[in-house]
């Protein structure tokens, strides 16, 4: 009988940084295999709500439960259950490609007889195994997005998180890192929560969206149900405009602020 | 790759901790594997104080070290010097990993914080160990009477790993407040040389001002050069208080450390 419990539900969750409320009694639900997009400007609080999820941030107000598991209680078996990929790239560049991901499994404690398969069949997940005795410092900028990826998965996790997988990736890169995350939901099942900025991978990618502005959901759809409530032409960025008060800039991108724009060339600046 | 997610089994604590210092302490093994120029510029700084300041001061005389040779006095204390200066810059890292994602993501593991802090000051101890075995073959070329017996060569290593591991969450513990990178390179630079020099590494406790000699019995650091000193050229020593001042001092360092590196990850 398959597990009843989604993949995340957040039931009134309210979360303040000092005198700013970053989350506002936001109610998600992300069910089992579907792939789960939270689009909106920087600031509505996508990164808070990730953050709470996988434990890095304890839980003010409400409640979440990362499959089946409440985060404020059971943090490390939720952690045992999750893959994670944060906005930054963040391999240790000082190490193959397979030490990289070995590490992690040494961290998951993936049994030691259990271990190399493991690595080598994240690493050929996301199509490194030619590259994987490499120094990851010679790494392309899609590479290591890939590497990280194969970190995240090498647990084999039944939730993937990513936080902006695609950002400071050239368009080649980025269409390889969704086309891995796609085939990876089909394969395994795997239920994804990511967020991202670009709409076009969005609309092609999630199963279902949710809109944040201001720390409050605005709207939860599959991209069509989103787009058809707005018209019978329009697209998601129509529909994010719609919702954010026309919070995009000219690259289709939301407003950054200069953490976030720091964040990004550093994160660019990384990948070359 | 598996078409199904497998439930991990859960280990015990008492297997997690010691599995994440080993998984941490290998990763700085390979590290070091792959840029060997580190084990060479690390060991400038600690080979110029042997070689020029201890060869000086030896002729000189001019410090009272109860009938041993200055340079065999020396020699145990830039080892605890060069190993400090290693970890002391632990904190530097903990900021890079936190600015690249790295922490969050070791942050998002199964490990307890506790854990993540031990290993990595044990990592800063074996990287130390660098220091160690160059300033033990330098000295042994420059004719410093140096034990041959491994068992107190191994004891040895215990109280540098120990003093780096301290150090190290000394470090992390001001990165946990401090929370940049700048600030931490200048609070690091003010301290490092005041340790160094507010302990015995230099010359005896004997010898300094009754304030100095006050910070000196204070820091973790103349205790670690006490045992070194004792286990190295078996010079009088005080090991079971040194031992014990040392895992205070680390145990300490371990919960002050764990408990604010949630800091950097917010």
């Amino acid at each position: 009988m398959p597990d009843p419990s989604p993949a995340l539900l957040c039931a009134g969750v309210s979360y303040r940084y000092g005198d700013h409320l970053a989350l506002d009694e936001v109610d998600l639900r992300v069910e089992r295999g579907e792939i789960f997009g939270l689009l909106g400007p920087n600031g509505a609080g996508k990164t808070t709500t990730i953050r709470i999820a996988n434990t890095l941030l304890p839980l003010q107000e409400g409640r979440i439960d990362v499959l089946g598991f409440d985060v404020s209680r059971a943090k490390m078996a939720v952690r045992r259950r999750i893959g994670y990929v944060p906005q930054q790239l963040s391999i240790e560049a000082a190490l193959t490609g397979r030490q990289n991901v070995s590490w992690f499994a040494r961290l998951f404690d993936v049994p030691r007889g259990r271990r190399a398969e493991q690595v080598a069949d994240a690493l050929e997940l996301m199509g490194l195994t030619e590259s994987a005795d490499r120094l990851a410092s010679t790494y392309s900028g899609g590479m290591v997005r890939r590497l990280e990826l194969a970190q995240a998965l090498v647990n084999r996790p039944e939730l993937l998180v990513l936080d902006e997988p695609t950002v400071g990736l050239d368009p080649v890169a980025r269409d390889g890192v969704w086309q891995r995350v796609a085939e990876l939901r089909d394969t395994t099942g795997m239920s994804v929560l990511l967020t991202t900025h670009y709409m076009e991978e969005a609309d092609l990618l999630c199963d279902r969206i949710a809109l944040l502005h201001l720390g409050r959901v605005e709207t939860v759809g599959s991209p069509g149900e989103l787009k058809r409530a707005l018209g019978h032409d329009a697209t998601l960025e129509d529909v994010f405009r719609h919702h954010t008060g026309n919070e995009l800039d000219d690259q289709g991108e939301a407003r950054p602020t200069i953490r976030s724009i720091r964040s990004t060339r550093r994160t660019a600046g990384r990948v070359g | 790759m598996a078409s199904a997610p497998i439930a991990l089994a859960e280990p015990s604590i008492w297997r997690q901790f010691p599995n994440r210092v080993v998984t941490f302490c290998l990763v700085e093994l390979q590290k070091l594997s792959h840029d060997r120029t580190e084990a060479f510029t690390r060991a400038v700084q600690p080979v110029l104080w042997i070689v020029i300041f201890g060869e000086t001061f030896n002729r000189l005389h001019a410090i009272p070290t109860s009938g041993v040779p200055y340079l065999d006095f020396l020699a145990p204390g830039i080892i605890a010097q060069s190993s400090m200066f290693v970890a002391i810059f632990y904190g530097i890292q903990i900021i890079w990993e936190r600015d690249a994602g790295m922490l969050t993501k070791l942050l998002v593991t199964p490990t307890p914080r506790a854990a993540l802090i031990i290993g990595k000051g044990f990592a800063a101890g074996i990287r130390s160990m660098i220091q160690v075995v160059v300033v033990l073959v330098v000295s042994a070329i420059l004719g410093v009477a140096l034990t041959l017996n491994p068992l107190r060569v191994l004891g040895a290593c215990v109280f540098v790993l120990m003093g780096a591991a301290f150090f190290a969450c000394l470090s992390m513990t001001i990165a946990g407040v401090v929370l940049k990178r700048d600030r931490l390179m200048g609070i690091g630079q003010m301290i490092t040389m005041p340790l160094f020099f507010a302990s015995n590494a230099l010359y005896p406790i004997a010898v300094m001002p009754a304030w100095l000699k006050a910070v000196s019995l204070v820091n973790p650091l103349t205790y670690e050069v006490d045992a070194l000193r004792g286990l190295l050229i078996g010079t009088p020593s005080h090991l079971p208080l040194d031992f014990a001042v040392l895992i205070v001092a680390v145990v300490a360092g371990i919960a002050t450390a764990s408990s604010l590196i949630g800091r950097l990850a917010r």
